[in-house]
């Protein structure tokens, strides 16, 4: 370590020097490798031992689960597309062969979103002389996971740009952000290229293969217009993970596995998961006794599993930057959210994905709950003084 | 009428290196230094200069301001260096033993036979004044103001702190004469904050003249402007006086003998400390004297607690308000991929590294800062460690925008430096919270008086 370390001081480019933006991009690859040794010389003296880079690779960690199940589900639907399995295999027949054929396909997205967004921030690291600032570790993650396996490099690369540019570094980067940036990113996707996002093109990849007859490629959300609650499927394969969807967030249990690495490490707040949780499965209730279309009619439980809801709910609400700040805040932003996700799938069904949206609105409206909880504390030491 | 409060939030953090209850050798003390940065926002004029004789209580600077203020020689001797910094700034006034104890006499008296006025202007005359602290701002009392009530907390919670019911054993008499001479201060009550353990000595559990309050929980618990906060908090327009149980015992022996003893205990404490112990010392000793060898190679001198203490090279001197020398390891070594090793040496509030599987561990903490400053990112953090009725992150975005109006309604009259002390360990983001707070005291003092 000390070779490289030594290594590394000596290719040290100058900050102000010729090329400012080697140096950012050293500067970045040294606080990588080494945790520099700064250390506090006012204030106080020990210091916790987190920092940024950590707590975002502990999300980054978090996302793992569903990255891989992600991966392992695109081949299972394209197999299942193709003829080659029918849904009465053994879901764990030709494992390897849809696991590869999965990882072929997520990994370039996942490698061009890092790439792509990677590149921006060290631009305006250079352009505004600070160094890397660590927001797009996860970012860089969310973005594969929420996009269908169908599309273009292309699009992900400038959906990327979009985001990180307008989303993030227009306000003054990490930490600054009004609204989630992956979302901005799966935002604009979705309004630019509206053909290309939904419908049944997109979720699965067909590859070579040709489908087979009665294969409908549509995600179980959109299904549920044309066939009604009996379309959806299984309880037990929304759960596991076995439909079509963006290639993060089909599995109720790889997120939960996300979920509890979050909460076990407190990285992730409990109290927006459950609170958007429970706004969600409320919502889906009180739906279920008004009854009308097919959307009203779903069950409760199936709109938590189903679509983005979860992994929303555990790795898109709960950006600490986005969500509200103070604690009860972030139990009135948790339950909007969920109420409001409900609410856009049901009540206007040429939007199926309404967690994406009730998500945005969420972080739009969080500075204002902020201020109303804060505005009470601020009113109870008014009223402190009048009795005193 | 007495309280018992808990505090739910807050941390201990266990460092190694606590102090042994046994006091070491007495030490000579060989020079002392008076700092004037010790007295936030204060501009020291002096009243010696070098090679003038003086006495234990004879004025080496005043209070520009208010000239009633003196800052008085602990020991006797010559006045041997006065440093300035640019702008003439007075770094610090120097004065080395003749070896001799002779004293500047004060007036010796039973306080109930003073008035206010009296015991005020004893007070102010000895140098023992600014000891007396107050709340807004977290500066020394303002002698024309009567404060609505005062606060003296009997404990220290802070990492490695000195036990007080261990320094203040056998001294009852003269921390009653203390506490009966700030009784006479205020209209509103004297509060004595006890800690909720059993082990408090007989002289603060059983003080009369006060109200005696106990406290339990992690630290912050032992910081005085928490139970200010919690007992009757500070709002806009009024004062509270608040010092430590260590500093009425000053105050006793001002009132019990005549003289201005600044002899105190100090706690020699922390990992690279050979052998952690109680020693006796005189405020502002060179700790040189108290050291002498037993500390290893490689360590930060401290005075005061790791967390708000303020660093001193090896031949410094101890701080005003200090009664703890700590010595801690120096980091700055750069850590290889430390942001994803386990980490089970790392004292962490987060459960990201495996140490939180150890609790009742004692840590070696260095002075690493472990990370870089970022933008506020995680939120949360701040309000575990913040037991007051205070929205932290909120006051602090206020103070960094120097907006006085936002930091007037979210409590900045309530907070001190050392109450942020916690959430500046804690944060991920790694910004300097004490600093920001002091700087904006500094601003709101400054413009709404």
């Amino acid at each position: 370590m000390k070779a490289l370390e030594s290594f590394m001081q000596k290719i040290k480019p100058k900050s102000d020097g010729k090329f400012p933006l080697a140096y950012t991009v050293w500067d970045g690859t040294y606080t990588f490798l080494f945790v520099p040794g700064h250390t506090n010389h006012n204030g106080v003296h020990i210091k916790d031992g987190i920092d940024l880079k950590r707590t975002m690779s502990m999300v980054v960690l978090a996302l793992i689960p569903a990255l891989l199940f992600g991966m392992y589900n695109v081949g299972h639907q394209h197999f299942l597309a193709i003829g080659e399995i029918t849904s009465a295999d053994n879901v764990c027949s030709m494992f390897w062969d849809k696991f590869f054929y999965g990882a072929k396909l997520v990994l370039p997205i996942v490698i061009v979103s890092y790439a792509v967004g990677l590149g921006v921030e060290f631009i305006f690291a250079t352009i505004n002389k600070h160094a890397i600032h660590e927001g797009f570790l996860v970012t860089g993650m969310l973005i594969p996971l929420i996009v269908p396996v169908g599309v273009p490099l292309w699009m992900v690369a400038i959906a990327t740009i979009f985001a990180v540019v307008i989303g993030k570094e227009v306000f003054g980067g990490t930490g600054m952000n009004v609204v989630n940036v992956a979302l901005v990113a799966r935002a604009f996707l979705f309004f630019a290229y509206p053909t290309k996002m939904s419908g049944d093109q997109v979720w699965i990849s067909l590859g070579e293969g040709k489908a087979i007859d009665g294969f409908s490629g549509a995600t179980p959300l959109s299904n549920v217009i044309e066939g009604g609650v009996e379309a959806i499927p299984s309880l037990m394969d929304s759960i596991i993970g076995f439909i079509p969807g963006s290639i993060g967030e089909t599995s109720v249990i790889a997120i939960g596995l996300g979920a509890l690495i979050l909460i076990a490490t407190g990285v992730g707040s409990l109290r927006i998961m459950l609170s958007m949780i429970a706004g969600g499965f409320l919502t889906g209730l009180m739906f279920n006794a008004v009854g009308g279309n097919p959307y009203f009619e779903l069950p409760a439980v199936y709109h938590l599993v189903l679509g983005g809801f979860m992994f929303g709910a555990v790795f898109m609400a709960t950006d600490p930057v986005t969500a509200s700040q103070t604690n009860t805040g972030k139990i009135i932003y948790g339950l909007l959210i969920g109420v409001m996700a409900i609410l856009i799938r049901v009540a206007n069904p040429a939007y199926p994905e309404g967690v994406m949206l009730a998500i945005l609105l969420g972080n739009v409206v969080a500075p204002l709950i902020d201020t109303i909880v804060v505005n009470s504390n601020i009113n109870r030491r008014l009223k402190r003084i009048k009795t005193a | 009428m007495s309280k018992e409060i808990k505090i739910r939030k807050g941390v201990d953090i266990k460092l190694k290196g606590v102090a042994e209850k046994i006091y070491a050798n007495p030490v000579n003390v060989s020079e002392i230094v008076l700092k004037p940065e010790n007295f936030p926002t204060l501009i020291p004029k002096l009243l010696v200069k070098v090679g003038d004789k003086v006495k234990a209580g004879s004025p080496l600077f005043c209070d520009k301001e208010n000239d009633k203020i003196l800052f008085t020689s602990p020991i006797s001797g010559e006045v041997v260096e006065i440093n300035r910094a640019e702008k003439r700034r007075i770094v610090d006034v120097k004065v080395k033993s003749d070896g001799q104890s002779s004293y500047e006499s004060f007036k010796q008296a039973d306080t109930s036979s003073l008035t206010r006025e009296e015991i005020i202007e004893n007070l102010l005359k000895s140098g023992v004044w600014p000891f007396i602290r107050q709340r807004p701002y977290d500066v020394i009392a303002n002698p024309a103001v009567k404060p609505k009530a005062i606060f003296i907390s009997t404990f220290d919670s802070a990492p490695l702190a000195p036990d007080y019911s261990f320094v203040v054993h056998g001294q009852t008499e003269i921390f009653q004469a203390g506490l009966n001479a700030l009784a006479k201060l205020t209209d509103g009550k004297v509060h004595l904050n006890n800690s909720g353990n059993d082990n408090v000595d007989a002289a603060f559990s059983g003080a009369k003249n006060v109200q005696i309050n106990r406290f339990y929980g992690p630290h912050p618990a032992g910081n005085v402007g928490i139970q200010a906060h919690h007992i009757d908090p500070v709002n806009k327009g009024e004062v509270v006086w608040v010092l430590r149980a260590l500093d009425v015992l000053t105050i006793g022996k001002l009132f019990k003998e005549g003289k201005f003893d600044a002899s105190r205990t100090v706690a020699f404490v922390g990992s690279k400390v050979k052998s952690p112990k109680y020693i006796k010392t005189v405020l502002g000793a060179k700790i040189t004297d108290i050291v002498s060898g037993n500390v290893e190679d490689g360590g930060r001198f401290i005075s005061g607690n790791p967390l708000s203490g303020s660093q001193i090279s090896a031949n410094g001197h101890l701080g005003f308000y200090d009664y703890q020398l700590s010595v801690i390891p120096e980091g700055g070594n750069d850590q290889f991929f430390g942001w994803i090793a386990p980490g089970f040496d790392k004292f962490s509030l987060s459960r990201t590294f495996c140490s939180w599987l150890t609790p009742n561990k004692e840590y070696d903490l260095n002075t690493n800062c472990n990370g870089e400053e970022r933008a506020f990112v995680v939120t949360g953090e701040y309000e575990k460690v913040f037991p007051m009725d205070i929205y932290p992150v909120y006051l602090v975005k206020a103070m960094i925008t120097e907006d006085i109006d936002r930091m007037e309604q979210l409590g900045v009259y309530e907070v001190a430096p050392e109450d942020f002390a916690l959430c500046e360990y804690a944060c991920t983001s790694k910004i300097s919270t004490q600093k920001i707070v002091r700087e904006a005291l500094n601003l709101v003092k400054k413009e709404c008086s």
